[in-house]
């Protein structure tokens, strides 16, 4: 047996001066086909996705929204004369995970920015992941971390209002028609808190005042012992919930007022996304009233940018799916992953978006940014950019259930929702 | 609210709990009684049985009380069938070593809850209830259905009772309990004995599950707290005693009615897991459990 029988070709040695000179070419910027190049590969953008855990029924609609919304996108053209391509993964609406996946889709699957999350106390855990990568961070969240100042120049939210802005918007509405004596149930956790502190403020504001604050664990599955604490003196019952046991505690809500008095309620259509308001048990949501970002039933003023986003999604008249009505969608909020992919393309576009060296200028493109146009980039409505707290600030609607749907009674005005900056992230550094 | 309805709606309210806990805990009581098994599989199975009467649901025509008769039926046969085999397959294998069934129960809760992800997806699904009449109260209105689910769990317990104290099984698993090694020399098949109780502690939580549906909605991660509640039922009124699991589960379920209602479910759970402890420290074999030699 001869020791020549295996000669491992090329050899040990062979390879790392070949590394050595290919790195010493890399670095000296001797590579030209590499480094120079106009690319022609897709742009690749990662999508955090709710799609198991509790936020999972909007998980699925972003999914679709978002791939409609690509689909559009290639359409006309991509970016920078660039496919584009969206890389989603699910993050279990777990914090802990949400962290991971930022990281995951920045460095195993090489993706240019983030974009989609919503739930807020998984942005919450995530946001300062991407601010340590470095890489944009869009959230679709509605929280007021944003614009708080709590997170950082990486994430952004250009695609949805945030509660803060909503809420201040709504509440002259509120007190004004229902009354000024208000109890509110809300979620125990980072979302649920910018209601009670944001709405209660808002609520002073304007000479009411709210006479109960019942906050309930997110993961709780039943609720009606949490009623007895609703005083009786109340004049409106503000709810917002989230999570799979929404249908639950609506039902159950209903259960507990039956025929007998009941305060005029007004709640976040997030109790009710994903949940047909036709289902057995809800009978008595007749006359109440619901904050929706986005009206699920198709109203009578509807633009052609929403028939065509609509048709897009996949979604009816109703607000379900063209393919299961069964299938409702979470039409509320998930416009906010379209509208968020078309700006990105336009800030991609302005900063002449290459590949992740340029990711800092994306951010600035975007920090430039003072409005978007209704159309059909921003089906929505027209938008207000702040660029200093990262923040859009939209229209909001309040419905009226009646007949079995929800019909558009009040819209607010942009100016509505303004407030005085809390931050000013573009003096911090990258 | 005045106190005295405040009080009645916390007491209907922990009467339900506590109807649904027995249910579930006397399933894992029976379990460790006579396996001496720790399942921790045993939520995954109380899920398991809801998910399954979603999907009778779904597939049986007709009223919705018809399809609820069906999975009330049907929902424990399939979950007691996997359990029976999980029992074979897995347990026997390990000779029902503790260490070793804990960690292979933990794996089984695995599972079964990505398979639930998988087939049936991460939505909560509403099951429609059989019947649909509210009590109106003078003070607050009520399910009706609530009520019906304390009915039913009382019977089907009174059921199990007499399956154990009265039936030629109830004698061979009691045999069994007692030494299992002097039931198999007079002939007693403690094979089938213990996948027959693994079947019915399984069965159990999914009966629990069925009724507990139309209130609760179907969710593939809805079995972490019936567990986590079903240990602290058992451990309080003694592992593998019937009657302590009953008494237990009465005891926590209003006491958690009552201090959700009145302050708030999260310092209910806290006191029931504080009992616990204590009762571990001072009374380590439960109410009404026996001392071990």
């Amino acid at each position: 047996m001869t020791n020549k029988l295996i000669t491992p070709t090329p050899s040990r040695r062979t390879i790392l001066k070949g590394m050595a000179a290919g790195g010493a070419l890399l670095a000296t910027g001797l590579a030209p086909r590499f480094t120079q190049a106009q690319s022609s590969a897709p742009i690749k953008l990662g999508f955090q996705l709710h799609r198991t855990g509790i936020g999972a029924s909007y998980g699925r609609w972003y999914e679709r929204t978002a791939g409609a919304a690509l689909t559009a996108l290639n359409e006309a053209g991509g970016i920078n004369g660039r496919p584009v391509e969206i890389v989603f993964e699910d993050d279990g609406t777990d914090p802990k995970r949400g962290a991971e996946v930022v990281e995951k889709l920045t460095s195993q699957a090489g993706c240019d920015l983030i974009f989609g999350t919503l739930f807020s106390h998984v942005v919450m855990g995530s946001a300062p992941r991407a601010g340590e990568l470095k890489v944009p961070y869009l959230v679709c969240s509605e929280g007021h971390h944003v614009a708080s100042g709590a997170l950082n120049r990486w994430t952004l939210q250009p695609g949805i209002t945030d509660v803060k802005s909503q809420v201040q918007s709504m509440a002259p509405w509120v007190t004004s028609t229902l009354g000024k004596k208000i109890t509110m149930v809300f979620p125990d956790y980072a979302f649920g808190h910018d209601h009670r502190d944001f709405f209660t403020a808002a609520v002073a504001a304007q000479g009411g005042e709210v006479i109960k604050h019942i906050a309930i664990p997110p993961t709780e599955t039943s609720f009606t012992r949490y009623f007895p604490q609703i005083p009786s003196d109340t004049e409106v019952l503000y709810h917002v919930m989230v999570g799979p046991a929404v249908l639950t505690f609506v039902k159950e809500l209903g259960e507990f007022y039956g025929t007998g008095a009941r305060p005029e309620i007004f709640g976040f259509i997030d109790s009710l996304e994903a949940v047909n308001i036709a289902s057995p048990g809800l009978e008595f949501l007749e006359g109440t009233h619901f904050w929706e970002g986005h009206p699920r039933y198709k109203q009578a003023d509807a633009s052609a940018a929403e028939t065509a986003y609509r048709a897009a999604v996949g979604v009816d008249d109703t607000g379900a799916s063209v393919s299961d009505p069964a299938d409702i969608a979470t039409y509320a909020h998930m416009f906010s992953a379209w509208e968020t992919l078309f700006v990105i393309r336009d800030a991609m576009t302005t900063a002449g978006y290459q590949g992740p060296a340029d990711r800092q200028k994306v951010v600035e493109a975007m920090e430039a940014m003072v409005s978007f146009a209704e159309g059909n980039d921003h089906p929505q409505g027209p938008k207000v950019f702040n660029g200093k707290t990262h923040q859009a600030f939209g229209l909001q609607s309040v419905s009226k259930v009646e007949g079995g749907r929800l019909t558009r009674v009040h819209q607010t005005a942009m100016e509505d929702g303004f407030y005085p900056d809390e931050v000013d992230y573009t003096t911090q550094s990258f | 609210m005045d106190f005295g309805p405040f009080l009645l709606l916390a007491l209907m309210e922990g009467l339900v709990t506590a109807a649904v806990l027995a249910l579930t805990a006397s399933g894992l009581s029976l379990v460790f009684g006579i396996m001496r098994v720790v399942n921790v599989a045993h939520g995954a199975f109380f899920m398991l049985g809801a998910v399954l009467a979603w999907f009778v649901s779904e597939w049986v025509p007709g009223p919705p009380a018809l399809s609820f008769a069906v999975a009330l039926v049907i929902c424990p046969l399939i979950v007691g069938g996997i359990a029976a085999l999980a029992d074979t397959v897995v347990l026997k294998r390990l000779n029902y070593e503790p260490e070793a069934t804990i960690v292979a129960t933990i794996g089984l809760l695995y599972i079964l809850e990505q398979a639930a992800l998988s087939f049936f997806g991460p939505d909560a699904r509403p099951v429609p209830a059989p019947l649909n009449f509210r009590i109106q109260l003078p003070w607050f209105g009520y399910s009706g259905y609530k009520l019906a689910v304390v009915v039913g769990a009382a019977l089907v317990l009174l059921a199990v009772w007499l399956i154990l104290k009265h039936t030629r099984a109830g004698l061979v698993m009691r045999a069994t309990q007692i030494d299992r090694d002097t039931a198999r020399a007079f002939g007693i098949n403690v094979d089938r004995v213990y996948a027959g109780v693994f079947a019915m502690g399984a069965g159990l939580a999914a009966i629990a599950a069925v009724l507990i549906v139309p209130i609760q909605q179907a969710h593939y991660l809805m079995g972490g707290d019936p567990l986590l509640l079903s240990f602290i039922v058992v451990i309080i009124g003694g592992l593998g005693s019937l009657r302590g699991t009953l008494v237990a589960a009465l005891l926590i379920g209003l006491s958690d009615g009552v201090i959700s209602t009145f302050f708030a479910p999260t310092l209910a759970k806290i006191i029931a897991t504080l009992v616990v402890a204590l009762v571990l420290v001072f009374r380590p074999q439960g109410l009404f459990g026996k001392r071990m030699a």
